[in-house]
């Protein structure tokens, strides 16, 4: 199934802004995380699991125990700093 | 509450007076409003987790970049004036949010609520903004002589946050 990635502040820099991955049904957030670093390069570096690095599974923050359901958009980003 | 827009995100700059006259014109029944304005600060407080604020200044900032992510960013602030409204007993919330390029001294946010009285407006102004420390999509990279840095969350804010039995998991 078809997943839409977005990354957001120095990842954004680092991996652009969007992309589309294909993912295995059932696949959690943590998966797809895996999955993205077993790439190497940029993405293990920024999304290497000694990084603070947060989600957000259809635009709501979640943890990466959640399951990803097909056309989702799963968002990647570092710890927020507004206000 | 009332029917006001309760959330923007924008560049532009906001008119504090206008805001809170806006919130109570048509709500006789408010008689407090309490109100924050968040500011761009000239110099970084330390590195994320450091201990305390202002203790060491690594640079001057010359400029501020705010990203975010639109819809997402709307929706979070939209659901935390909600659990504010659950927890707190006030008739009307405005937060108001600017992104992009920001100088030193510039206005960043504006949280301002209505109620009764003062209490639970000075609660609920407290809460919403140590909510939308941790819990609000918003990126800041600022500027300085030697370049330009993504400012780090900081472990307080999470400890804000806490105060109100709310864990941010945030910056830990």
């Amino acid at each position: 199934m078809k997943v839409q990635i977005r990354y957001f502040a120095s990842l954004r820099e680092a991996l652009g802004a969007s992309e589309t991955v294909e993912l295995a049904p059932g696949s959690t957030v943590a998966a797809l995380r895996e999955q993205l670093l077993a790439r190497g390069g940029r993405h293990a570096e920024l999304l290497g699991r000694e990084r603070a690095v947060r989600c957000a599974l259809n635009q709501t923050m979640s943890g990466e125990s959640a399951v990803v359901p097909e056309g989702a958009e799963v968002a990647f980003f570092p710890p927020v700093t507004g206000g | 509450m009332n029917m006001v827009t309760r959330v923007s995100v924008q560049t532009a700059d906001f008119d504090l007076s206008a805001e809170v006259r806006a919130l109570h014109a048509q709500d006789h029944g408010v008689g407090a409003v309490a109100s924050f304005v968040g500011t761009v600060r000239d110099r970084n407080a330390g590195e994320a987790g450091a201990a305390g604020d202002g203790v060491a200044t690594i640079g001057t900032i010359s400029a501020m970049e705010l990203e975010h992510y639109p819809g997402m960013t709307e929706a979070a602030i939209e659901a935390m004036i909600d659990e504010a409204v659950r927890r707190f007993d006030i008739r009307a919330a405005r937060v108001v949010h600017r992104v992009g390029l920001l100088q030193p001294g510039e206005q960043i946010v504006l949280v301002a609520v209505a109620s009764a009285h003062r209490g639970m407006a000075f609660q609920a102004c407290e809460f919403l903004m140590d909510y939308l420390k941790t819990q609000a999509p918003f990126w800041k990279k600022e500027t300085t002589p030697a370049g330009s840095r993504w400012v780090d969350a900081r472990v307080a804010d999470d400890s804000a946050l806490a105060r109100w039995g709310v864990a941010a998991a945030n910056a830990s």
